[in-house]
């Protein structure tokens, strides 16, 4: 059986994740740099990465990385979504780094697991593992064509592009054309790459590349939702404790207070889930049927916690300035990410032999 | 400090001295209690050694690897899962010495006294009087949902001793004799047409005071350690993929293809994934357990199972189309255990509807983790310094 308990280790580095997104990623600012040029937030970045190595935990040590496994990247992201950070961690040190990780690409791997360089996969961020995906033209060692919907593509260094040759390719950033789209989750903003005659250098076979980077990116996913789901609902309970109508705190009705303790019970049973996903990842047992799992249950958790945050807030949940419409942006935007529920629930169809009709 | 190898050892001196093939079923279980191996993180000479809790699994794979006979734990769970941790707590030397024994190797059997049909949510209201007269207490009232009564030794009570006091203040907790004069058990015939609950009367039932259970007015507090005691049995199982009531739906669903449609196979692999990540809850919160760090995940894993139990029969039903129509069984039964996964979906269906009731309603749960997890204010009460017997009803 899987370990679900977190290890000391992890705890601590939960506690100092947590501390370093305090200092960082206030809601305020997080809402100031939506509507900024520069909506990553860079700063936050270099002290993840530079401060902390977190870029390399998936990067073994002998290849210049940590050499840590999916369980500690997992509590990365439940902080991370705790905070709705505008960091290209899931798209760069987990999807980019496992795509070179299929691939013999060893310099690149160092160069993404120090974080001075972001790497993005170049696939719509809504293709699950084993999905169809959209690839570029390759003529005469060039690479030609137009990709949609590729998260944080905008403050990535270097592209990795799946060719009609079967190849997956590195392509400078610089050497692309990316081009902001007005993306509904503010925090992990979508662009589109086009490549007009750009070289490209062959990194291995995509479709396993594509494969492993999407699957590592549905499992931890949901270690992302947990967290966000988490922190929505430790917010609402605290509200609910100070706010005040019929000359009693709205948290003493128990119209509420059943809804609240079945969003917990929704909330406990997504963080066994995540947790499975991690660590069969890590293990590489059963990871099929865990990220499936993890990412059919996960989705409608936290859309859930979100809708019932702002709900709960009432007014000042429809606000620009309260940040749950935040968390409901990514919510909604990570429903859709690395496949929706229902894709994953047929891929369980298949896998644990309940076909359908 | 009583280690895995110690256990090993201990286990193989039992097997060695009262081979279980040519030893009488409850001389081996008594044996094996003497032994300390029943319940090894029990005291000594009660069945235990002081051990981890979690070492029970080794003994118990020892002894099922040789062959050795259980003591039937699901004839005796509440003896097993109630009785005994209140008696361990708040019992007596001798109420240990006397009860225990015949408890773990079910040669007695134990039912609960508690529910009656004006306190049920509201068990603090609970009506059935216990007055004293000499050495004794005498006993009046009904109680209701008693499973297994029919077969019970020995029940748990709750009655008030103190009408004067606050409700939650004035009862006590006793142990009742269900084989004296004055207890009458009439099977209460269910939904699913068997009769596994009675209803209780007592009539000038006598308990002679060596059998009350803690403190005169303190019988709130002890059972609390028995209703504590029935959230984690539920959720301390240990189960395997699919070991739950998806487990046969799946079957179906797998063995006939000729039943297969779009809507149920949505609603099939939704439950599925909800089964999944319950069992993965169930199974986290044990090994908090085994770790030493319980969680509060057990209200919530009675709630989340008795959703889903429903939920998965009442799709089977409909799964099984003309066979939904019917039924297995109506006979009117006194079952000796619920066995859920021996009859068809529909004895499921409707059996599992108690499953939001029976030992908490849902609703209460919901509030106990409100209040208790979440810390959320409780409802405004009317009832805390009132008298009993100044209580509406």
């Amino acid at each position: 059986m899987t370990d679900l308990l977190y290890s000391e280790e992890e705890e601590a580095l939960r506690a100092a994740v947590r501390d370093l997104l305090a200092d960082h990623c206030d809601a305020p600012g997080v809402i100031a740099r939506t509507e900024s040029d520069t909506p990553h937030d860079l700063a936050a970045w270099k002290a993840l990465t530079d401060g902390m190595g977190l870029a390399g935990l998936l990067v073994p040590e002998d290849k210049g990385g940590q050499g840590a496994t999916h369980r500690e990247v997992a509590v990365v992201l439940e902080e991370l979504g705790r905070a709705v950070a505008p960091v290209p961690y899931l798209t760069s040190a987990v999807v980019a780094t496992e795509a070179l990780l299929a691939c013999d690409a060893d310099d690149l791997l160092a160069e993404l697991g120090t974080g001075r360089k972001i790497g993005a996969l170049a696939v719509a961020l809504n293709i699950a593992p084993g999905g169809a995906y959209k690839v570029v033209r390759h003529e005469n060692g060039a690479l030609h064509g137009e990709l949609t919907a590729i998260a944080d593509a905008q403050a990535a260094d270097v592209l990795l592009v799946p060719a009609d040759d079967g190849g997956l390719y590195a392509v400078d950033a610089s050497a692309a054309t990316v081009t902001p789209q007005i993306s509904f989750d503010l925090t992990r903003p979508l662009a589109t790459v086009m490549l007009d005659g750009a070289q490209g250098r062959l990194l291995g076979d995509a479709e396993a590349a594509v494969h492993r980077a999407l699957r590592a990116g549905a499992g931890l996913l949901a270690s992302e939702q947990f967290g966000l789901a988490e922190w929505t609902l430790t917010e609402t309970v605290r509200y609910l404790k100070e706010r005040k109508q019929f000359n009693r705190p709205v948290g003493g009705f128990q119209a509420l207070k059943h809804r609240l303790a079945q969003l917990w019970l929704e909330v406990v049973n997504l963080r066994a889930a995540a947790r499975n996903a991690a660590d069969a990842l890590a293990t590489g047992e059963d990871a099929d049927v865990a990220v499936a799992v993890a990412q059919a249950y996960a989705a409608s958790v936290a859309v859930h916690a979100a809708e019932e945050a702002l709900q709960l807030h009432a007014g000042i949940g429809m606000t620009w300035e309260h940040p749950v419409h935040l968390y409901l942006k990514r919510a909604k935007s990570d429903s859709i990410a690395y496949g929706t529920a229902g894709v994953h629930r047929a891929r369980l169809a298949e896998l644990v032999d309940l076909q359908a009709p | 400090m009583t280690d895995a190898a110690e256990l090993q050892r201990r286990t193989a001196e039992l097997l060695a001295a009262h081979p279980p093939a040519s030893t009488d079923r409850f001389d081996f279980l008594k044996a094996r209690f003497d032994a300390g191996l029943a319940w090894v993180h029990y005291p000594e000479g009660l069945g235990g050694l002081n051990a981890p809790r979690s070492l029970q699994a080794v003994v118990d794979a020892e002894l099922e690897a040789a062959g050795a006979p259980d003591n039937d734990p699901r004839r005796n769970g509440i003896g097993l899962g109630m009785a005994a941790p209140t008696i361990l707590k708040y019992g007596t030397e001798e109420q240990k010495q006397r009860y225990l024994r015949p408890l773990w190797v079910g040669e007695e059997v134990w039912c609960q006294l508690f529910s009656e049909p004006g306190a049920g949510s509201d068990l603090a209201a609970l009506g059935t009087r216990a007055v004293r007269e000499g050495d004794d207490w005498v006993v009046n009232g009904q109680k209701v949902w008693t499973s297994g009564a029919h077969n019970s030794r020995w029940a748990i009570l709750i009655a008030r001793t103190d009408p004067d006091v606050p409700k939650h203040a004035g009862i006590t907790y006793f142990i009742c004799d269900m084989t004296d004069p004055g207890v009458d058990v009439r099977p209460l015939r269910q939904i699913t047409g068997e009769a596994e609950f009675n209803e209780v009367f007592l009539t000038d039932v006598r308990i002679p005071d060596s059998r009350r259970l803690g403190a005169i007015g303190d019988g709130w507090r002890v059972a609390q350690t028995t209703l504590n005691n029935e959230r984690v049995a539920i959720g301390g199982m240990r189960l395997p993929r699919e070991g739950g009531m998806i487990g046969p739906v799946s079957k179906t669903w797998r063995e006939r293809p000729e039943l297969r449609t779009q809507d149920l196979h949505q609603r099939l692999l939704k439950l599925w994934v909800d089964s999944e990540v319950a069992r993965l809850t169930a199974e986290r919160l044990r090994q908090q357990l085994v770790a030493g760090q319980p969680g509060p995940e057990g209200a919530g894993m009675k709630l989340a199972f008795a959703r889903l139990n429903q939920e998965i029969s009442g799709l089977e039903v409909e799964l099984r189309g003309e066979e939904g129509l019917l039924y297995d069984d109506w006979t009117m039964r006194r079952p000796e255990l619920v066995d859920f996964t021996g009859r068809d979906a529909g004895y499921r269906y409707l059996r599992s509807k108690g499953n939001s009731i029976e030992g908490g309603t849902s609703e209460v749960l919901l509030n106990i983790v409100a209040e208790r997890v979440l810390g959320l204010p409780a409802e405004p009460r009317t009832d805390k310094d009132v008298a009993w017997k100044d209580l509406a009803r």
